[in-house]
């Protein structure tokens, strides 16, 4: 890495830094009372043992695991639904009437709805996760496919493609973008939803963690765990801008 | 011999919003193979329409397109197309986007990867095969465009105003090179234009359409030598090109009178 490179990452996590240096001091001078924020180091020493305990690394597979399964059906079903809206006028008659009504309603409002019906285990994380994240996926394919430039489906036909091959040729690509980025949004909400429901009902998870040791008083473990999730929300969205960039690559 | 046999052809333009408008009405005309043509009028009247039709673009609702005597449903690889803004799938590379035809065919690997070199080299293109279209300028996204639909082979050729994107020197650069290409294997051509120098330099014959709804209202023949290196500054150049620009010019100031009311 370049010296300019190199300064570069420097300016942009200096003032996360400051930040974390702040907090220590505000902890050591008891600025605030040291129950409301334990110093980053009691923090720090508070998540070395978690680790070693194995606790960190079970309830965050699981977490893992539900976000991860519940985005995946979110991107499949959003995807399909969005371009078979875009493309086919009768599924967006029968269904855009439902996206329109379903897009503003708050998804955590659905955590009890969904623990009604599968209980207190990873089906109504993963399905909670999959509904709250659907939509914006959706949206994404929708208004990508219907942006395809009649041009380039022309293009394909006259070269000789079918209906279908140009679906997928044409309408596909020229949805990706958008849907990609639709599908940030969704990685977003997937944590928003698992925290909080985890938080809510829940036996294992991040959150659930979060929860157990909050109500045991051990706040420097606590935010131990709010720490990582945030850190494993930071590296998720950083990992999934790469491989974004290097699917549209040819955008340039 | 006759290709193409377009009988009273009717079009409506229907806007997503607003009232639909006569695009073509009775419009009749007859294509020979490996001939020339020029669609010529002013914007609006159209010429592109008529095109999009002949390409199987657009649904016929009035009249019959037909050929080789077989009467058009919809697209297909007989029928190439070359749009003005290129067209060309941009999340391909030059190479991808002139192999994706040939795929279609079925052809095997090593052929068809042959095949799209030769059209890429013959379109001057050659040391650009992995480049994606944003890092080539319009001149050369429409030669890989160009390269494209002749690697089919499509016995018509249809291109919409296919240099109109382009500067003037790049522009009659592509002008000589297309006709050099048509020159050496014959096609069918339609060129759709508004550029009254461009149609008689190119095309056989030229078609001069009317101003909204769209009608043939002349068609001038303008097949004679064109290989004079002077032909440009030529007497007989500038008085075909005067006679169909004073056919155009009625028109196109029709349309703008009618845009104005």
């Amino acid at each position: 890495m370049s010296a300019a490179a190199l300064g570069k990452v420097f300016l942009r996590y200096l003032p996360l830094a400051l930040l974390a240096l702040a907090w220590e001091a505000c902890a050591r001078f008891e600025l605030v009372s040291s129950s409301a924020l334990p110093s980053l180091t009691k923090v720090a020493a508070a998540w070395w043992d978690l680790a070693k305990s194995g606790d960190l690394v079970e309830n965050g597979a699981a977490s893992l695991w539900r976000a991860g399964a519940g985005l995946a059906i979110a991107i499949v079903v959003g995807a399909v639904l969005g371009i078979g809206m875009a493309t086919w006028r009768a599924a967006d008659v029968a269904l855009g009437p439902l996206v329109d009504m379903f897009y503003p309603l708050p998804k955590s409002a659905l955590i009890p709805v969904t623990a009604l019906w599968l209980g207190f285990g990873d089906g109504s994380k993963i399905l909670l996760i999959a509904m709250g994240c659907m939509l914006p996926v959706t949206l994404g394919a929708y208004n990508g496919a219907r942006s395809s430039e009649r041009t380039l489906i022309w293009s394909a036909r006259s070269l000789g493609a079918s209906r279908l091959r140009m679906l997928r040729d044409v309408i596909v690509p020229s949805a990706m973008p958008e849907m990609l980025s639709g599908i940030r949004t969704a990685l977003a909400i997937s944590f928003v939803l698992l925290v909080a429901s985890e938080l809510i009902v829940a036996r294992a998870g991040l959150g659930y963690l979060i929860g157990f040791l909050g109500s045991n008083g051990t706040y420097d473990s606590m935010f131990a765990v709010v720490l990582t999730v945030a850190f494993l929300g930071f590296v998720a969205d950083r990992i999934y801008l790469l491989i974004m960039r290097r699917a549209l690559a040819w955008r340039e | 011999m006759t290709q193409i046999v377009i009988d009273k052809v009717r079009h409506m333009y229907r806007p997503a919003r607003g009232r639909p408008v006569l695009a073509l009405e009775d419009v009749s005309l007859e294509v020979g193979e490996q001939e020339f043509v020029a669609l010529l009028g002013p914007s609006g009247c159209g010429k592109s329409t008529l095109l999009y039709l002949m390409g199987g673009f657009l649904p016929i609702e009035s009249g019959t397109i037909s050929v080789n005597g077989k009467a058009i449903t919809g697209p297909g690889p007989d029928r190439g197309i070359v749009f003005q803004h290129f067209a060309l799938f941009p999340w391909k590379t030059v190479l991808q986007n002139v192999l994706y035809g040939l795929e279609r065919q079925n052809m095997p690997r090593d052929e068809r990867e042959a095949r799209a070199r030769k059209f890429i080299d013959l379109v001057g293109l050659h040391g650009f095969e992995d480049n994606y279209p944003s890092q080539l300028s319009g001149g050369m996204k429409q030669r890989a465009a160009i390269a494209r639909t002749l690697a089919v082979d499509p016995g018509i050729l249809l291109m919409d105003e296919p240099f109109g994107a382009l500067d003037a020197q790049t522009r009659a650069l592509m002008q000589s090179e297309l006709l050099g290409i048509w020159r050496a294997s014959p096609k069918t051509v339609i060129f759709v234009t508004h550029d009254v120098q461009e149609a008689v330099y190119l095309a056989q014959r030229v078609v001069v359409m009317s101003a909204r709804p769209g009608r043939v209202k002349a068609i001038i023949d303008t097949n004679f030598d064109k290989t004079a290196p002077d032909l440009l500054r030529s007497q007989k150049f500038g008085d075909m090109v005067d006679h169909i620009w004073g056919l155009v010019k009625e028109e196109a100031i029709k349309a703008q009178m009618g845009r104005a009311t």
